[in-house]
């Protein structure tokens, strides 16, 4: 081969790894993309059914239960308009509290509980984590009369 | 008192790092010596004040004066006194304030050193650094002040945050600042060369002790970060590719690639424009990471400060530094083109396919970092690049990077062609394949393919990383720091990967219900839980448990994990139990109270964990054999450099 | 010598979507309680668990309600500037004192002064939730006819009060229809 058709030879071969590694990389970027959505969105049914998305809103009081001595919980999230089950089987976070907000990671069951792989909350207890705040920010209306929260 | 003296000094600090600039740069500039003299007294100058000003901010913490706001924020009168000086930096304002005394130390330093270096070039150097200076220091006076007062005083402070407090993370921001820092050096020495319009073999031998310095603190600082992340944050893992861990990482991988290139420039006067633009990069990459991680453009689990006025402050800063540079260079680099050709199989053809697959993977990182915040910005939706994206996408630049290694270490310069060592490579590679089954399939069972390419990878590195040292020794040749100093580097990125695969493929994890005096097995060991009870700490109030692991009734190990509660944040800690071992971890975190007596255990078996550690310092370590090479401490005379400044050229 | 320009072309269009990433504003978090009513609640007092205090208690009059609790700096910081605006008697401040302990905050008001006309003990911080509080300090203007008008999260400073508050007082007042 001459110096020329070599050099052309491995600029196409490093054009086609190039792309290659381009093509895997949209293909996994794609697939591991997490959409996040607020309860009010998973109530309008935006939300997909066959795949891993993030949900994220408030933990109201009195939402959180367990059977003694069972590592399932099941607990609420709520945008104030709408409101979430959620179901996780684990090692909740240690900030995890009701009166938080917290953000799931997880994919709808087909009985409308989401099934939570992961619960994230912040180590910080002025934090809200910026999705939950956005969307409590778009729930311009009141708390629903008939929700799980408390009116006094 | 001591606040508004720290206060003051501060802005004595920031008042000589523009005379230590001007001078600097037009001292050099206008050829007038005694100019460079005076921003050389200025660096010291500039460096007394900061030291001054850092150690009223530390005095501060220890006298508990809340009336001070940030101390009031990060410390507590129950906080015991060690931590109170890791609070100093236990927030945004402090460990800015640490970021300028190491910019500050770097520069001293660079003039500290410079005695092989024309005065001019280091002159330059310290102008850019004290540029750099100028825009921290005023970072720091106009949006986070440290030493403002708080008034009325507040009676007790708010404490330092629980996840702080820890010996691992106190260490861990000064690491990684000085890493960070130290990418300045690569920076300035890269400005100065576009500047004087010269850049030859000499100039890669002074920056290259600089990469290499700065690049050996980033990897203990990411190490220490990702030791901490694994036990402090208490889940066992390792590395979440959380944005802020990735900002550290950017850095770092350019930083190698960096380092690579350099030593093409010193040898053969190659890739010079490439060499440039990493430097710039580099540094770029550490601006950027503290832009991610101060401004709250991107939000992750442990991103302290957020705060737009900051982050503009920063953008602004990155603009013009980063900016500037970036235009100087598509002005001058067009000036630094080298003619000399080398063959395609050659050890700069090594090279320069590690300088690009390094490179990729960057960008891989990037891609994954920013993009939520790009679709944000144009309010798309709302996403978050899960783990599985980088952890595939960051191999596939990397395997090859990894198998090139072996061969590349071997390789001549110019032109390769492997008949000396073609023999004892393939001998190695086939050795590495038999171990790597014999590890995988034999001891741990079979898990996947890439697990056993994995370990061939690093047990082929390991072991070509021997080679060269082992020959020259036997044959009485002579071995230079440098070369003792590749083969180590690389041979602890060999016990990295070998940590790193071993636990991603069989590492065993379960959540599960536990009472006292219940017995549990998991990954071939029991685990009783013989007691739960309460401890106090100075500052918290804990439930411990202990936790028996057994095997085959055999006693191995007796783990406390806790649960604190600190008094004043009021936050949940979790300190996992865990039984190191230097081929295993056995980690247990305790959860939350189940109720009747029950508790839940987060239990974990972790085979070669260390070695991802282990591998980082060992890689660090070969850092700091190459620095210590000779012809970095000989003098050059005027005549010698540019007799191997030609050298270089016709070579 | 393209090749060249390439990188600070890229650099720019980084610079840019930092700047638009930036550009979203994180600081004013509108509460979703501006111009609706202001959720009504009953607590006991601070200085007396035996009584009872109600928002309802000013029904017809407007009131700033400020959420305060001992362990929050951003509180202290923002204490003197409340003790000015209460001096000069514009509007009633009613405390909510969140997420407390009812000794540490009474040692507080001791030791500082009190602002407050009243100040409500929410411990469990179940009101503040009904607020949709982030996290304390947070103010909020509630008109004579019982709407929330305004919020400002983060410390109360005078300027800001004079400037974003007070020229919402005379609306405040007058009750927005």
């Amino acid at each position: 081969m001459t110096p020329r058709r070599r050099r052309m030879t491995l600029v196409a071969l490093i054009v086609l790894g190039v792309g290659a590694a381009t093509a895997f990389a949209l293909t996994a970027f794609q697939d591991n993309l997490l959409y996040f959505y607020s309860p009010s969105d998973v109530s309008a049914g935006k939300a997909p059914a066959d795949r891993v998305f993030r949900v994220g809103g408030m933990v109201p009081e009195g939402s959180f239960t367990r059977e003694p001595g069972s590592l399932e919980a099941h607990f609420v999230l709520t945008d104030y308009a709408h409101n979430v089950k959620v179901s996780y089987t684990g090692v909740l976070p240690d900030l995890f509290r009701e009166g938080q907000g917290v953000i799931a990671r997880g994919r709808m069951g087909a009985d409308g509980v989401f099934v939570a792989e992961e619960v994230l909350a912040k180590h910080d207890e002025n934090y809200m984590p910026p999705e939950v705040a956005d969307s409590l920010k778009k729930q311009h209306q009141k708390p629903p009369a008939d929700g799980p929260l408390p009116t006094t | 008192m001591a606040a508004e003296l720290g206060h003051f000094a501060l802005i004595l600090a920031f008042c000589l790092a523009l005379p230590q600039a001007f001078f600097g740069l037009m001292g050099a500039h206008w050829r007038r010596p005694h100019w460079i003299a005076l921003a050389n007294r200025a660096v010291a100058g500039q460096w007394v004040f900061t030291l001054f000003s850092f150690a009223c901010l530390s005095y501060v913490f220890y006298q508990n004066d809340f009336s001070v706001l940030y101390v009031a924020q990060n410390s507590n009168s129950e906080l015991p006194t060690f931590y109170r000086f890791a609070a100093v930096w236990g927030a945004h304002e402090g460990s800015l304030l640490l970021w300028l005394l190491v910019q500050a130390t770097w520069a001293l330093g660079v003039a500290a050193f410079s005695g092989n270096m024309p005065q001019q070039m280091t002159s330059r150097v310290l102008g850019v650094l004290g540029l750099i200076s100028a825009g921290f220091a005023l970072f720091i006076l106009m949006t986070s002040n440290p030493f403002l007062r708080l008034w009325p005083a507040a009676p007790d402070g708010r404490d330092l945050n629980p996840l702080l407090q820890d010996p691992a993370l106190a260490i861990h921001p000064p690491m990684l600042y000085i890493g960070y820092v130290g990418f300045s050096v690569p920076f300035a020495f890269a400005v100065a060369a576009m500047l004087e319009g010269k850049l030859d073999s000499l100039w890669a031998r002074w920056v290259r002790p600089w990469a290499t310095v700065a690049w050996m603190f980033l990897t203990c600082g990411i190490a220490l970060g990702s030791w901490w992340a694994y036990y402090e944050l208490g889940w066992g893992g390792w590395w979440f590719w959380d944005p802020v861990e990735n900002a550290s990482f950017m850095p770092w991988l350019i930083g190698t690639a960096l380092i690579h290139s350099l030593a093409v420039t010193e040898k053969r006067g190659l890739f010079k424009s490439w060499t440039l633009l990493l430097s710039i990069t580099a540094f770029s990459l550490s601006l950027l990471g503290t832009f991610l991680v101060r401004s709250g453009v991107i939000e992750s689990v442990h991103a302290f400060a957020s705060d737009p006025g900051r982050g503009l402050f920063i953008l602004s800063f990155l603009g013009v530094c980063v900016g500037g540079a970036l235009a100087l260079y598509a002005w001058r680099a067009p000036l630094f083109r080298s003619n000399a050709g080398f063959a395609a199989v050659s050890r700069e053809s090594f090279l320069l396919f590690n300088n690009m697959l390094l490179v990729g993977a960057t960008i891989v990182i990037l891609l994954g970092t920013t993009y939520p915040m790009f679709m944000d910005a144009f309010g798309l939706d709302k996403v978050s690049v899960g783990p599985p994206y980088f952890e595939a996408m960051f191999l596939v630049p990397m395997l090859p990077m990894v198998f090139l290694l072996a061969p590349g270490m071997h390789a001549a310069w110019k032109k390769a062609s492997f008949d000396s060592t073609k023999k004892i490579l393939g001998l190695l590679l086939g050795v590495a394949i038999v171990l790597a089954l014999a590890v995988s399939v034999g001891a741990y069972g079979w898990n996947s393919v890439m697990t056993v390419v994995g370990l061939t990878a690093a047990f082929w590195v390991a072991g070509a990383a021997l080679v060269d040292p082992i020959s020259r020794w036997r044959n009485g040749h002579s071995l230079p720091a440098s070369i003792i100093g590749m083969s180590v580097a690389h041979f602890g990125l060999a016990l990295f990967i070998i940590g790193a695969t071993t636990v991603e493929s069989y590492k065993e994890e379960t959540d599960l219900s536990l009472k006292p005096g219940q017995t549990t097995e998991h990954a071939g060991f029991e685990f009783t839980m013989t007691k739960v009870e309460d401890v106090d700490g100075p500052n918290y109030q804990a439930v411990q448990s202990e936790v028996v692991i057994t095997r085959d009734g055999e006693q191995v190990a007796v783990v406390h994990p806790q649960k604190r509660v600190y008094r004043v944040q009021k936050n949940a800690m979790t300190e996992a139990g865990i039984d190191a071992h230097w081929n295993r971890d056995l980690f247990v975190a305790m959860g939350e109270p189940l109720g009747e007596d029950a508790w839940s255990l987060r239990l974990q078996y972790k085979p070669m964990v260390r070695f991802i550690w282990l591998g980082a310092a060992v890689m660090a370590l070969g850092g700091l054999i190459a620095i210590c090479d000779r012809r970095y401490r000989k003098r050059v005379t005027v005549d010698e450099g540019a007799a191997a400044a030609a050298g270089a050229k016709t070579a | 010598m393209l090749k060249y320009l390439l990188p600070v072309g890229l650099f720019a269009v980084l610079v840019g979507f930092l700047y638009f990433g930036l550009g979203r504003d994180k600081e004013t978090l509108p509460s979703p309680l501006i111009g609706k009513a202001a959720p009504v609640f009953e607590l006991t007092r601070l200085d007396d668990p035996g009584k009872t205090f109600s928002n309802s208690e000013f029904a017809g009059k407007p009131y700033v309600l400020n959420v305060w609790g001992s362990w929050c700096v951003g509180c202290r910081q923002e204490h003197g500037a409340l003790l000015e605006i209460a001096r000069r008697g514009e509007v009633p401040i009613v405390g909510l004192n969140y997420n407390d302990e009812r000794q540490a905050a009474l040692n507080w008001l001791e030791q500082l002064g009190n602002p407050y006309v009243v100040s409500a003990f929410d411990g469990e911080g179940r009101v503040g939730i009904d607020w949709g509080v982030y996290g304390a300090p947070e103010t909020f203007l509630v008109d004579a006819n019982g709407k929330v008008i305004k919020k400002h999260v983060a410390p109360i400073t005078v300027e800001i009060w004079e400037q974003e508050f007070v020229p919402l007082l005379a609306q405040a007042k007058a009750g927005s229809p």
